[in-house]
């Protein structure tokens, strides 16, 4: 032994009692978690929204009661309008991704660096995932960034490129997933995850959640999985913009 | 002699968890061996939507950190508890609980996992009917831990368990609120965070399961067994209370490194960053107690193979506890976030130092628990080399790739546009990927001899004890 026992009055108390040793470790042991993550929820400059609120798309005053999906296909909504809930096809193909694991080899997360600028576009916003209940940010880049890969690659590349990923790229080590074009998306469930969301604060409307199922009807996941890759990244203009600095 | 003899301690319990441990770390690696090797040949899946890489590494992950890494807590828990107390457990029945609970847990990943049935947060995958299971055992686990210790015959609550009990209250925190999400349907569900806020507390969630489950309950194991196998007192009681306090208050703090330069606010992952830098005054500290606790008697080292696995596992853990804080300075983590070079990090910690420590504890725990020598040390020391060979070429191979990677991606060639495309980049990690599935085949097959070895000294325990009964009942 390389020195004595010295305990200090509080440390032989702490150490003499199970109730002590459990105060101080629930006190010491939440400090660390408030000081991050509670701030996030009220400080202004978290979210870039706060300060330019025109990066967040609101609904139209004619378009109340019409779907999401409609007012998409229909050119209500076109990219560059801002931060819009999924559509019912978009949600579903998020819903697959996740399914799939594709956050294991693939990050939605670009950060502000040249290099990263010029592979990927534009760094991503804190706002850009405010309605991803969970996030998909990733932390390995197995493959590449695909925080905006949307309209970088046509639907039909996105096909070939699931059904045999080295038929189109040769070097991939990503999985073949055939099975999304024999599988239809699952309608039955979709108005239930729109519910599920409005209520933890993604404003969907009733006509959303009531037109979701029909939205899906004949179509499959390979549908699904590439409306929700080609609107990623693709929500706010950044041209002419900077909004963090 | 007695046919039915009464143990002082309740250690059925610890013995099967021991068992399920040896069990799920073979398991558990070979799922994640297969997963590496479909990273170098990505025909490996056969085109089989269960086997692909997306859904079966978050069963690797599952199968080693709660599976592996949870039966060795438990039993290490339950049996150190009732040493260093004094006492039985509070219940044995809850005891009992636990067992069975968390072995449905690992079942229910084993079924759901494959098939799709996920959450999405890295090592919180699991579907919230079981992350409710995982809360009711996690809280039964603790409470008869807590109320062993308050039942204690010694005045003062030895070291090891100071470890155990910060461990136990952190993973509820972390978990409950984690996993808070509103249900879909029974296997499905969403978060009740979104964006920012879910990332900052999945990183929470994730860095302090590696920082207390991983880290705290080890030290916790690493106090009671370093001092037993080696015969000797605990190098320094001062150096243990505070780097226990320091521990516990950091710790917490480190999860904001893994969001450095993303959306996250600039001051929270900065403020990660500087205690990540800090933590490695109180990391070495518990690699110094617990390596300093064979001053004197480093000889022990040349015959005693259990003891070989319990330092080796502290050099693994001075030397990640290192590179952590280096990863999470920002320059450096602007070239290593994202790569290989994070995998490699995660797995010298957890097949260094956690798997190592682990098997030193069990191999001590079933020469105690069946009162035995193992069947074969000779094949105690081929597992030891194994498990070091195999460590060192896996991190190796992913040092080797991840700093490639990163290099790469932001190579810039004389007409200032980007040397390589992503592709390229991941043509030039094949043969690492194939270095790594087989330096994880190494570390597997350490594992497969240590389950052999286990099986065989416990029949060889039990036919001794069945002749022995024999004889004295005739």
């Amino acid at each position: 032994m390389a020195d004595q026992i010295h305990s200090t009055k509080l440390q032989d108390k702490i150490e003499r009692s199970v109730m002590g040793m459990l105060f101080m470790l629930l006190i010491l042991l939440s400090v660390g978690g408030l000081v991050e993550i509670v701030p996030l929820f009220y400080l202004d400059e978290t979210m870039e929204h706060n300060q330019h609120p025109e990066i967040v798309w609101e609904r139209g005053a004619d378009q109340k009661n019409t779907p999401l999906g409609e007012i998409v296909a229909t050119g209500g909504w076109s990219a560059g309008d801002g931060i819009r809930p999924y559509t019912a096809l978009e949600l579903a193909g998020r819903e697959i991704y996740i399914r799939e694991g594709c956050y294991a080899c693939h990050s939605q997360m670009i950060r502000p660096f040249r290099d990263e600028f010029e592979r990927y576009g534009h760094y991503s916003l804190a706002s850009e995932s405010m309605y991803d209940h969970t996030f998909q940010w990733g932390s390995k880049r197995t493959g590449p960034d695909l925080a905006r890969v949307g309209g970088k690659y046509s639907d039909e590349w996105h096909r070939l490129h699931f059904r045999d990923a080295r038929a189109v790229v040769p070097e991939s080590v990503m999985p073949n997933y055939p099975w999304f074009d024999n599988t239809p998306a699952n309608a039955g469930r979709i108005a239930r995850s729109l519910r599920a969301l409005k209520t933890v604060g993604v404003p969907y409307t009733e006509a959303d959640i009531a037109a979701a199922s029909g939205e899906l009807q004949g179509k499959t996941e390979m549908d699904a999985m590439i409306a929700y890759l080609q609107v990623l990244g693709t929500m706010v203009r950044f041209e002419d913009k900077d909004y963090r600095n | 002699m007695e046919t039915t003899q009464v143990e002082k301690y309740d250690f059925d319990v610890v013995r099967w968890f021991s068992i399920m441990a040896v069990v799920y770390l073979v398991i558990g690696t070979l799922v994640g061996v297969i997963i590496a090797a479909q990273l170098a040949w990505p025909a490996l899946n056969f085109d089989i939507a269960e086997l692909t890489f997306g859904r079966l590494r978050p069963l690797h992950t599952n199968a080693v950190i709660f599976a592996f890494g949870g039966s060795v807590l438990m039993a290490t828990a339950y049996y150190s508890v009732q040493r260093t107390c004094g006492v039985r457990l509070w219940s044995n029945k809850m005891a009992w609980f636990t067992f069975w609970g968390w072995n449905l847990i690992i079942l229910g990943a084993v079924i759901t996992l494959p098939l799709g049935i996920t959450q999405g947060k890295e090592y919180a995958e699991l579907a919230w009917p079981i992350d409710i299971l995982i809360a009711v055992v996690w809280l039964a686990y603790s409470f008869n831990f807590f109320m062993t210790v308050a039942n204690r015959k010694t005045s003062h609550i030895y070291v090891s368990n100071w470890f155990f009990m910060a461990m136990m209250v952190m993973i509820t925190y972390l978990h409950v609120v984690n996993s808070l999400a509103i249900p879909v349907t029974m296997w499905h569900s969403f978060s009740v965070f979104s964006g920012v806020q879910d990332a900052m507390i999945q990183w929470w969630y994730g860095h302090n399961a590696v920082g207390f489950y991983l880290t705290a309950g080890f030290l916790g194991i690493m106090y009671y067994f370093v001092p037993k196998q080696a015969n000797r007192p605990i190098f320094s009681y001062r150096l243990s209370v505070i780097h226990f306090w320091a521990l516990t208050f950091g710790y917490v703090w480190l999860g904001a490194h893994h969001l450095q330069y993303t959306a996250l606010p600039d001051w929270t992952g900065s403020l990660g960053a500087a205690v990540s830098l800090a933590m490695i005054i109180p990391s070495w500290g518990g690699a110094i107690n617990g390596m300093m606790t064979l001053s004197g008697a480093w000889d022990k080292l040349r015959d005693d193979y259990v003891l070989r696995f319990l330092i080796m596992s502290l050099a693994f853990y001075a030397m990640s506890t290192f590179e952590g804080p280096v990863m999470s300075v920002k320059t450096v983590n602007a070239l290593s976030h994202y790569t290989d070079w994070t995998v490699g990090h995660v797995h010298s910690g957890a097949l260094g130092w956690v798997a190592m420590v682990a098997a030193g504890a069990l191999y001590h725990m079933v020469m105690k628990l069946w009162s035995t020598e193992m069947w074969s040390a000779k094949l105690v020391n081929l597992h030891f080399w194994l498990a070091t060979i195999g460590t060192v070429v896996y991190i190796v191979s992913m040092w080797v790739s991840g700093i490639m990677q990163g290099l790469m991606w932001r190579d810039y060639d004389e007409f200032g546009t980007l040397t390589y495309t992503f592709v390229e980049s991941v043509a030039a990690m094949h043969p690492f990927y194939a270095m790594r599935a087989i330096g994880g085949l190494i570390f597997w097959a350490g594992g497969a001899i240590m389950l052999f070895n286990v099986v065989m000294t416990i029949r060889q325990a039990n036919a001794r004890r069945a002749v022995s009964t024999a004889t004295a009942n005739a």
